[in-house]
Protein backbone atom coordinates (compact mmCIF):
# COMPACT_ATOMS: atom_id res chain seq x y z
CA UNK A 1 0.00 0.00 0.00
CA UNK A 2 1.45 3.33 -1.03
CA UNK A 3 1.84 5.72 1.86
CA UNK A 4 -0.89 8.29 1.96
CA UNK A 5 0.17 11.80 1.12
CA UNK A 6 -2.08 14.82 1.44
CA UNK A 7 -0.01 16.76 -1.07
CA UNK A 8 -1.38 14.70 -3.91
CA UNK A 9 -4.90 13.68 -3.03
CA UNK A 10 -7.26 13.25 -5.93
CA UNK A 11 -10.78 14.44 -6.58
CA UNK A 12 -12.36 11.18 -5.61
CA UNK A 13 -10.95 11.42 -2.12
CA UNK A 14 -12.24 14.97 -1.94
CA UNK A 15 -15.72 13.86 -2.93
CA UNK A 16 -15.67 11.16 -0.28
CA UNK A 17 -14.58 13.64 2.33
CA UNK A 18 -17.25 16.10 1.30
CA UNK A 19 -19.80 13.34 1.62
CA UNK A 20 -18.54 12.41 5.08
CA UNK A 21 -18.63 16.07 5.95
CA UNK A 22 -22.15 16.32 4.68
CA UNK A 23 -23.49 13.36 6.58
CA UNK A 24 -21.46 14.13 9.69
CA UNK A 25 -22.49 17.76 9.78
CA UNK A 26 -26.09 16.76 9.07
CA UNK A 27 -26.04 14.51 12.10
CA UNK A 28 -24.43 17.27 14.11
CA UNK A 29 -27.18 19.69 13.06
CA UNK A 30 -29.84 17.19 14.13
CA UNK A 31 -28.19 16.77 17.52
CA UNK A 32 -27.93 20.53 17.88
CA UNK A 33 -31.59 20.93 17.02
CA UNK A 34 -32.57 18.37 19.66
CA UNK A 35 -30.37 19.99 22.25
CA UNK A 36 -31.76 23.46 21.57
CA UNK A 37 -35.29 22.29 20.72
CA UNK A 38 -35.27 24.44 17.59
CA UNK A 39 -34.95 23.87 13.89
CA UNK A 40 -31.38 23.95 12.63
CA UNK A 41 -30.57 24.03 8.92
CA UNK A 42 -27.23 23.27 7.45
CA UNK A 43 -25.52 24.44 4.28
CA UNK A 44 -23.51 22.05 2.12
CA UNK A 45 -20.10 21.88 3.73
CA UNK A 46 -16.98 23.08 1.96
CA UNK A 47 -13.94 20.85 1.99
CA UNK A 48 -10.70 22.72 1.64
CA UNK A 49 -7.11 21.64 1.41
CA UNK A 50 -5.05 24.61 2.52
CA UNK A 51 -1.38 25.44 2.34
CA UNK A 52 -0.09 26.33 5.81
CA UNK A 53 0.52 29.87 4.58
CA UNK A 54 -3.20 30.25 3.80
CA UNK A 55 -4.45 28.70 7.03
CA UNK A 56 -4.57 32.01 8.84
CA UNK A 57 -6.87 33.62 6.29
CA UNK A 58 -9.26 30.69 6.06
CA UNK A 59 -11.51 31.64 8.95
CA UNK A 60 -11.82 35.37 8.56
CA UNK A 61 -8.24 36.03 9.54
CA UNK A 62 -5.66 34.50 11.84
CA UNK A 63 -6.65 36.93 14.58
CA UNK A 64 -10.35 36.09 14.48
CA UNK A 65 -11.28 34.92 17.97
CA UNK A 66 -12.61 31.39 17.96
CA UNK A 67 -13.64 28.71 20.40
CA UNK A 68 -11.63 25.58 19.65
CA UNK A 69 -12.77 22.23 20.99
CA UNK A 70 -10.22 19.50 20.70
CA UNK A 71 -10.64 15.76 21.26
CA UNK A 72 -8.38 12.80 20.87
CA UNK A 73 -9.69 10.00 18.66
CA UNK A 74 -8.91 6.38 19.40
CA UNK A 75 -10.07 2.88 18.55
CA UNK A 76 -9.50 1.55 15.02
CA UNK A 77 -8.12 4.90 13.94
CA UNK A 78 -5.91 7.28 15.89
CA UNK A 79 -5.64 11.02 15.75
CA UNK A 80 -7.67 14.00 16.81
CA UNK A 81 -10.68 16.02 15.83
CA UNK A 82 -11.15 19.73 16.29
CA UNK A 83 -14.31 21.77 16.05
CA UNK A 84 -13.97 25.53 15.75
CA UNK A 85 -16.74 28.00 16.25
CA UNK A 86 -16.65 31.75 15.74
CA UNK A 87 -16.81 33.56 19.06
CA UNK A 88 -20.12 35.17 18.19
CA UNK A 89 -21.66 31.84 17.18
CA UNK A 90 -20.33 30.29 20.36
CA UNK A 91 -22.04 32.98 22.44
CA UNK A 92 -25.33 32.46 20.62
CA UNK A 93 -25.24 28.69 21.10
CA UNK A 94 -24.25 28.88 24.74
CA UNK A 95 -26.97 31.34 25.64
CA UNK A 96 -29.53 29.19 23.83
CA UNK A 97 -28.35 26.07 25.59
CA UNK A 98 -28.48 27.79 28.93
CA UNK A 99 -31.98 29.03 28.25
CA UNK A 100 -31.13 32.71 28.57
CA UNK A 101 -29.20 32.15 31.79
CA UNK A 102 -26.05 33.43 30.12
CA UNK A 103 -25.09 37.03 30.70
CA UNK A 104 -25.49 37.72 26.99
CA UNK A 105 -23.06 40.09 25.32
CA UNK A 106 -19.84 40.16 27.25
CA UNK A 107 -16.17 39.43 26.71
CA UNK A 108 -14.99 35.86 26.99
CA UNK A 109 -16.81 32.97 28.64
CA UNK A 110 -17.34 32.21 32.32
CA UNK A 111 -16.98 28.81 33.89
CA UNK A 112 -20.53 27.67 33.26
CA UNK A 113 -20.47 28.91 29.68
CA UNK A 114 -17.18 27.15 29.17
CA UNK A 115 -18.58 23.82 30.25
CA UNK A 116 -21.67 24.40 28.10
CA UNK A 117 -19.38 25.02 25.15
CA UNK A 118 -17.47 21.83 25.85
CA UNK A 119 -20.77 19.98 25.87
CA UNK A 120 -21.74 21.52 22.55
CA UNK A 121 -18.39 20.51 21.11
CA UNK A 122 -18.82 17.03 22.49
CA UNK A 123 -22.24 16.58 20.92
CA UNK A 124 -21.24 18.00 17.56
CA UNK A 125 -17.99 16.09 17.21
CA UNK A 126 -19.70 12.97 18.59
CA UNK A 127 -22.39 13.17 15.91
CA UNK A 128 -19.75 13.69 13.27
CA UNK A 129 -17.62 10.77 14.41
CA UNK A 130 -20.69 8.54 14.71
CA UNK A 131 -21.43 9.05 11.02
CA UNK A 132 -17.86 8.32 10.12
CA UNK A 133 -17.94 5.20 12.24
CA UNK A 134 -21.17 3.99 10.64
CA UNK A 135 -19.90 4.64 7.13
CA UNK A 136 -16.60 2.88 7.67
CA UNK A 137 -17.67 0.23 10.19
CA UNK A 138 -14.63 1.26 12.19
CA UNK A 139 -14.71 1.67 15.95
CA UNK A 140 -14.03 5.29 16.84
CA UNK A 141 -13.75 6.41 20.45
CA UNK A 142 -13.40 10.05 21.44
CA UNK A 143 -11.78 11.51 24.53
CA UNK A 144 -13.06 14.20 26.90
CA UNK A 145 -13.10 17.57 25.11
CA UNK A 146 -10.65 20.34 25.83
CA UNK A 147 -11.51 23.96 25.08
CA UNK A 148 -9.47 27.03 24.21
CA UNK A 149 -10.68 30.47 23.21
CA UNK A 150 -8.03 32.33 21.30
CA UNK A 151 -6.93 33.56 17.88
CA UNK A 152 -7.81 31.22 15.01
CA UNK A 153 -4.19 30.99 13.92
CA UNK A 154 -3.00 29.92 17.35
CA UNK A 155 -5.72 27.29 17.75
CA UNK A 156 -5.13 26.00 14.24
CA UNK A 157 -1.44 25.61 14.93
CA UNK A 158 -2.36 22.50 16.91
CA UNK A 159 -3.85 20.47 14.03
CA UNK A 160 -1.39 22.16 11.65
CA UNK A 161 1.49 20.69 13.60
CA UNK A 162 -0.12 17.27 13.28
CA UNK A 163 -0.59 17.74 9.54
CA UNK A 164 2.95 19.11 9.42
CA UNK A 165 4.29 15.70 10.37
CA UNK A 166 3.04 14.27 7.07
CA UNK A 167 2.83 17.16 4.63
CA UNK A 168 2.45 20.87 4.04
CA UNK A 169 -1.30 21.13 3.84
CA UNK A 170 -4.23 21.13 6.21
CA UNK A 171 -7.59 19.63 5.43
CA UNK A 172 -10.64 21.44 6.73
CA UNK A 173 -14.40 21.02 6.45
CA UNK A 174 -16.37 24.20 6.85
CA UNK A 175 -19.96 23.83 7.97
CA UNK A 176 -22.53 26.56 8.32
CA UNK A 177 -25.53 25.99 10.52
CA UNK A 178 -28.48 28.27 10.36
CA UNK A 179 -30.75 28.82 13.27
CA UNK A 180 -32.23 32.30 13.68
CA UNK A 181 -28.70 33.44 12.99
CA UNK A 182 -25.94 31.95 10.89
CA UNK A 183 -23.50 29.87 12.85
CA UNK A 184 -20.13 29.11 11.33
CA UNK A 185 -18.27 26.03 12.41
CA UNK A 186 -15.26 24.17 11.10
CA UNK A 187 -14.29 20.53 11.50
CA UNK A 188 -10.74 19.39 11.27
CA UNK A 189 -10.16 15.67 11.47
CA UNK A 190 -6.55 14.62 11.76
CA UNK A 191 -5.99 10.90 11.51
CA UNK A 192 -2.38 9.75 11.82
CA UNK A 193 -0.76 8.31 8.69
CA UNK A 194 -1.72 4.62 9.14
CA UNK A 195 -5.29 5.70 9.97
CA UNK A 196 -5.66 7.56 6.67
CA UNK A 197 -5.06 4.28 4.89
CA UNK A 198 -7.58 2.49 7.09
CA UNK A 199 -10.22 5.17 6.56
CA UNK A 200 -9.82 5.26 2.80
CA UNK A 201 -9.82 1.49 2.57
CA UNK A 202 -12.95 1.25 4.67
CA UNK A 203 -14.61 3.83 2.43
CA UNK A 204 -13.60 1.91 -0.67
CA UNK A 205 -11.51 4.74 -2.09
CA UNK A 206 -8.26 2.87 -1.79
CA UNK A 207 -7.53 -0.82 -2.39
CA UNK B 1 3.85 53.63 8.35
CA UNK B 2 3.68 51.40 5.29
CA UNK B 3 1.89 48.11 5.53
CA UNK B 4 3.61 45.31 7.44
CA UNK B 5 5.18 42.42 5.56
CA UNK B 6 3.19 39.26 6.36
CA UNK B 7 4.75 35.94 7.23
CA UNK B 8 2.44 32.90 7.15
CA UNK B 9 2.59 29.67 9.09
CA UNK B 10 5.69 27.64 8.23
CA UNK B 11 7.04 30.61 6.31
CA UNK B 12 9.88 33.13 6.52
CA UNK B 13 10.63 36.53 4.98
CA UNK B 14 13.18 39.32 5.04
CA UNK B 15 12.37 42.84 6.20
CA UNK B 16 14.27 45.98 5.16
CA UNK B 17 15.24 48.34 7.96
CA UNK B 18 12.59 50.96 7.24
CA UNK B 19 9.68 48.52 7.31
CA UNK B 20 7.89 46.22 9.75
CA UNK B 21 7.14 42.51 9.54
CA UNK B 22 4.41 40.49 11.23
CA UNK B 23 3.06 37.01 11.75
CA UNK B 24 -0.43 36.43 13.13
CA UNK B 25 -1.69 34.00 15.71
CA UNK B 26 1.39 32.09 16.84
CA UNK B 27 0.27 29.12 18.90
CA UNK B 28 2.78 26.37 19.57
CA UNK B 29 4.79 27.79 16.67
CA UNK B 30 7.69 30.14 17.33
CA UNK B 31 8.31 33.52 15.70
CA UNK B 32 12.05 34.09 15.35
CA UNK B 33 13.03 37.70 14.62
CA UNK B 34 16.60 38.45 13.55
CA UNK B 35 18.32 41.74 12.84
CA UNK B 36 21.84 42.81 11.84
CA UNK B 37 22.82 45.42 14.46
CA UNK B 38 24.71 47.54 11.93
CA UNK B 39 22.78 47.34 8.64
CA UNK B 40 19.41 46.86 10.47
CA UNK B 41 18.45 44.25 7.88
CA UNK B 42 15.75 42.16 9.55
CA UNK B 43 13.88 38.92 9.04
CA UNK B 44 11.18 36.80 10.64
CA UNK B 45 10.54 33.04 10.59
CA UNK B 46 7.36 31.27 11.76
CA UNK B 47 8.48 27.71 12.54
CA UNK B 48 6.10 24.96 13.66
CA UNK B 49 8.13 21.80 14.34
CA UNK B 50 11.43 21.41 16.17
CA UNK B 51 13.42 18.95 14.09
CA UNK B 52 13.57 18.49 10.30
CA UNK B 53 15.53 15.24 10.65
CA UNK B 54 12.69 13.59 12.59
CA UNK B 55 10.33 13.77 9.63
CA UNK B 56 10.60 12.37 6.14
CA UNK B 57 8.54 15.04 4.44
CA UNK B 58 10.81 18.00 5.10
CA UNK B 59 10.96 19.93 1.85
CA UNK B 60 9.63 23.16 3.37
CA UNK B 61 12.66 24.41 5.30
CA UNK B 62 10.66 27.20 6.94
CA UNK B 63 8.52 24.64 8.75
CA UNK B 64 11.27 23.50 11.12
CA UNK B 65 13.21 25.27 13.85
CA UNK B 66 16.58 23.94 12.76
CA UNK B 67 16.31 24.51 9.00
CA UNK B 68 14.11 27.60 9.36
CA UNK B 69 16.66 29.52 11.44
CA UNK B 70 19.47 28.38 9.12
CA UNK B 71 17.57 29.52 6.02
CA UNK B 72 16.67 32.89 7.52
CA UNK B 73 20.33 33.49 8.42
CA UNK B 74 21.39 32.42 4.92
CA UNK B 75 18.90 34.76 3.22
CA UNK B 76 19.95 37.66 5.45
CA UNK B 77 23.61 37.03 4.62
CA UNK B 78 22.71 37.01 0.94
CA UNK B 79 21.58 40.63 1.26
CA UNK B 80 24.68 41.72 3.15
CA UNK B 81 23.92 41.00 6.80
CA UNK B 82 26.67 39.44 8.93
CA UNK B 83 26.03 36.52 11.24
CA UNK B 84 28.41 37.92 13.84
CA UNK B 85 26.30 41.10 14.08
CA UNK B 86 22.92 39.38 14.28
CA UNK B 87 20.74 39.40 17.38
CA UNK B 88 17.46 37.55 17.96
CA UNK B 89 14.15 37.96 19.74
CA UNK B 90 11.71 35.06 19.98
CA UNK B 91 8.04 34.60 20.90
CA UNK B 92 5.44 31.84 20.86
CA UNK B 93 5.81 28.18 21.78
CA UNK B 94 2.57 28.02 23.75
CA UNK B 95 0.69 24.89 24.76
CA UNK B 96 -2.77 25.68 23.40
CA UNK B 97 -4.61 22.73 24.93
CA UNK B 98 -3.96 21.13 28.29
CA UNK B 99 -3.78 17.65 26.84
CA UNK B 100 -2.47 16.62 23.47
CA UNK B 101 -2.67 12.95 22.75
CA UNK B 102 -0.11 12.39 20.05
CA UNK B 103 3.12 11.53 21.85
CA UNK B 104 5.25 13.07 19.11
CA UNK B 105 3.52 16.36 19.77
CA UNK B 106 3.62 16.55 23.54
CA UNK B 107 5.02 19.92 24.52
CA UNK B 108 5.75 20.75 20.91
CA UNK B 109 5.71 24.46 21.79
CA UNK B 110 8.36 24.04 24.43
CA UNK B 111 10.44 21.83 22.15
CA UNK B 112 10.15 24.39 19.36
CA UNK B 113 11.55 27.05 21.68
CA UNK B 114 14.42 24.80 22.75
CA UNK B 115 15.23 23.88 19.17
CA UNK B 116 15.27 27.53 18.08
CA UNK B 117 17.56 28.42 20.99
CA UNK B 118 19.91 25.52 20.18
CA UNK B 119 20.19 26.62 16.55
CA UNK B 120 20.78 30.26 17.46
CA UNK B 121 23.46 29.19 19.95
CA UNK B 122 25.12 27.11 17.23
CA UNK B 123 25.28 30.23 15.02
CA UNK B 124 26.50 32.36 17.92
CA UNK B 125 23.45 34.65 17.68
CA UNK B 126 22.46 36.03 21.10
CA UNK B 127 18.79 36.16 22.18
CA UNK B 128 18.05 39.63 23.51
CA UNK B 129 14.51 38.93 24.68
CA UNK B 130 11.79 36.29 24.60
CA UNK B 131 8.10 35.88 25.37
CA UNK B 132 7.46 32.16 25.18
CA UNK B 133 5.46 29.31 26.66
CA UNK B 134 2.20 29.51 28.64
CA UNK B 135 -1.14 28.72 27.01
CA UNK B 136 -2.20 31.58 24.74
CA UNK B 137 -1.73 32.69 21.14
CA UNK B 138 0.39 35.64 20.13
CA UNK B 139 0.53 38.01 17.17
CA UNK B 140 3.96 39.58 16.71
CA UNK B 141 5.29 42.61 14.86
CA UNK B 142 8.99 43.22 14.39
CA UNK B 143 10.63 46.52 13.48
CA UNK B 144 14.28 46.08 12.50
CA UNK B 145 15.06 49.82 12.73
CA UNK B 146 14.45 49.88 16.49
CA UNK B 147 14.57 46.16 17.23
CA UNK B 148 11.13 46.44 18.84
CA UNK B 149 9.26 43.14 18.97
CA UNK B 150 5.60 43.90 19.70
CA UNK B 151 3.48 41.09 21.12
CA UNK B 152 -0.31 41.06 21.15
CA UNK B 153 -2.49 38.45 22.84
CA UNK B 154 -6.24 38.16 23.39
CA UNK B 155 -7.33 39.97 26.55
CA UNK B 156 -3.80 41.05 27.45
CA UNK B 157 -2.07 44.41 27.15
CA UNK B 158 0.26 44.91 24.19
CA UNK B 159 3.84 44.20 25.15
CA UNK B 160 7.09 45.30 23.53
CA UNK B 161 10.23 43.30 24.15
Amino acid sequence: MAEFNLDNVDNMYFDVLREIGNIGAGNAATSLAKMLSTKVDMKVPRVELLDFKEVGDAMGGAEQIMAGIYLAVDGDIHGSIMFLLEEKSAHVLVSKLMGGMSMGEHEGFDEMETSALKEIGNIITGAYLNSLSELTKLTIVESIPDLTIDMAGAILSVPAVEFGMVGDKLLMIQTSFTDDVDLNGYFILVPDVPSYGKLLKALGVMQ
Amino acid sequence: MSELIKVGMADLKLCPKDQGITTLGLGSCVGVALVDKITRQGGLAHVMLPDSTAIRNNTNVAKFADTGVAELVRQMEAVGAKRSRMVAKIAGGAQMFAFQNNSALVKVGERNVQAVKAKLREFGIPILAEDTGLNFGRTVEFFPATGDYVIKAVGKPVKTI
